[in-house]
């Protein structure tokens, strides 16, 4: 049963039937977030004054390489999640709100393109 | 916000008006810090991709992480995600349907509190070789 009026079908309002999936993925993501927090102050910590040559090499072993992926992988995706609610409880101008869930978007997938790039290129040698 | 003579009924009051408790405090900063560290992915991010570029790229980069200014920031990052980490696995708890009474509830804000500062100064007295 649809618990909406006509009006508000026509108007496309509501529940976009995406909420629990959220809820869940913001879960499995913060759990999963919690050995790789873990792993990548381990990475950072190690690195921390080291050449580039030396990160080269960290990343030039698969499981390093990969780690370092998924890490930032999920943080980005929990983070996506995580700033879309902050957004969607404070701005409610439907123009403003669009543009920043877009941006929220934009900018999660520029920073994981971004790093993945990074960690492949090294992790071939390069 | 609303006058609540205007409105003719009763409204609740606003922020200002409420005692600051520990609890509320500990909302407000996962928020916070959920925020800050989402911003500061962009220093992570940052630190890879000059990694991948060149020598001289990534020392200079490494300096100005070094820096004086570069180090609070990042000694403020590390507060930040442990906090933030820990304040969500105090979060996933109560999602489990546990430690959600009163008495709970303040202790482990407490000791989320504790935690996050005192591992955040053991991490940085390992980075600067003192332990
Ligand atoms: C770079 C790392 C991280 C970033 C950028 C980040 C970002 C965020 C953001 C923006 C929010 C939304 C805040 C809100 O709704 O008040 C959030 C919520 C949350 N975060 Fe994170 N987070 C990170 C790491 C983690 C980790 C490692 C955990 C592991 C426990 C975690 C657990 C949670 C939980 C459980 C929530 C939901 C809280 C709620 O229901 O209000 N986060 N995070």
């Amino acid at each position: 049963m649809l618990h909406k009026t006509p009006l508000g079908q026509v108007l496309g309002l509501g529940s976009a039937r995406a909420g629990t999936g959220h809820f869940i993925a913001q879960r499995v993501t913060a759990i999963a977030g919690i050995p790789l927090v873990v792993f990548l102050i381990g990475f950072i910590l190690v690195h921390r004054r080291a050449s580039r040559a030396e990160i080269v090499a960290s990343l030039e072993n698969p499981v390093v390489a990969i780690l370092l992926a998924l890490t930032l992988i999920n943080l980005l995706w929990h983070m996506r999640l995580g700033l879309q609610v902050v957004i969607e409880d404070y701005v409610h101008t439907p123009a403003r709100k669009h543009l920043l869930l877009l941006l929220n978007i934009a900018f999660t997938a520029v920073m994981g393109i971004s790093a993945l790039y990074a960690i492949l290129k090294m992790s071939f040698g390069l | 916000m609303a006058d609540s003579r205007q409105a003719g009924r009763p409204l609740s009051p606003h922020l200002q008006i409420y005692r600051r408790t520990l609890t509320m405090m500990m909302s407000i900063v996962h928020r916070a810090t959920g925020m800050a560290l989402y911003a500061g992915t962009l220093l992570l991010v940052w630190w890879l991709m000059a990694a991948a570029i060149s020598d001289s790229y990534f020392a200079m980069v490494q300096s100005i992480f070094g820096s004086w200014i570069g180090q609070l920031v990042l000694l403020g990052f590390t507060w930040a995600l442990i906090h933030h980490t820990a304040g969500g696995i105090r979060h996933l708890i109560w999602d489990m349907g546990r430690g959600f009474d009163l008495a709970s509830v303040e202790t482990s804000a407490r000791v989320t509190l504790a935690a996050s500062v005192l591992l955040t100064i053991a991490l940085w007295a390992i980075a600067y070789g003192v332990m």
